[in-house]
């Protein structure tokens, strides 16, 4: 039961950390230049905005989270067992972020998951 | 002409996150095997062991390695799905097995190269939808 638990706050913070992340750099716009005073410009004006705190927050329970869970359950399950991180973040970017996922997409969202659990796997 | 010009951007991002990602990670691998297991998770413990990692330059070298990872992934999704860039650049997963053969000697087991295979037809299915599928192109 603790186990289910913090998986699912491993999964659906990580995840929802990077999809308000993602919103963040969405609202600044595409970045079109790659000197450094533009990067740091970029940057700057990011970590101003909510969306962004949220997401590095999140991102930051989501780790602390997978490394107490490391602490009792088995790594062999637990890392493979968060590549459905892929699906769950799938989801998020159709719901949240209004993205248009086609079927082309999907299956490959579903042979990158079920590869990255067999990779993890021990 | 314009989707073109995203298309080969986006790619050229997506290779870098996924390799910043996964010459991070082994540089941090790298520099924990150097330290050894931890003895045991007390707060006496603990706090010095996390103390010598940050004392070594492998240590330093994955998480320098890593924030480009971050800024890199912050800036392609600034353009690109976080439906396209994330399963894209899981490509990563694949080359640390590689990685972690070449360079700290690993085996790498039949099933391991299976799940690679699997993530590289995943990408290559991934890799030809539009990078970018909402309104702000």
């Amino acid at each position: 039961m603790r186990t289910a638990l913090f998986l699912t706050i491993v999964v659906f913070a990580g995840t929802g950390g990077e999809i308000a992340a993602t919103h963040a750099m969405k609202r600044l716009g595409e970045v079109k230049g790659f000197a450094p005073r533009v990067l740091l410009g970029v940057l700057g004006r990011a970590f101003r905005l909510g969306w962004m705190w949220l997401g590095i927050g999140l991102m930051a329970l989501a780790f602390f989270s997978l490394l107490a869970l490391l602490s009792w359950a088995d790594v062999g399950f637990v890392v493979p067992a968060t590549a459905i991180s892929y699906v769950v973040g799938a989801l998020g970017a159709k719901l949240l972020l209004k993205e248009h996922l086609g079927l082309m997409r999907w299956a490959g969202i579903l042979l990158v998951t079920v590869g990255v659990a067999i990779v993890c796997a021990r | 002409m314009a989707a073109k010009n995203l298309r080969v951007k986006t790619c050229v991002m997506v290779v870098l996150v996924a390799v910043f990602n996964s010459v991070g990670n082994v540089l941090l691998a790298k520099g924990m095997r150097h330290l050894g297991e931890v003895p045991g998770w007390s707060a006496s413990i603990v706090a010095p062991y996390f103390l010598t990692a940050f004392s070594s330059g492998w240590i330093w070298l994955g998480i320098s390695v890593l924030l480009l990872f971050f800024v890199s992934y912050l800036l392609v999704v600034s353009w690109a799905d976080y439906s396209y860039v994330t399963p894209a650049s899981a490509a990563g997963y694949a080359l640390t097995p590689l990685l972690g053969h070449l360079l700290l000697g690993e085996a790498v087991t039949p099933a391991r190269w299976a799940g690679v295979a699997l993530i590289c037809v995943g990408v290559a299915l991934v890799g030809p939808t539009p990078p970018s599928t909402t309104e702000q192109h």
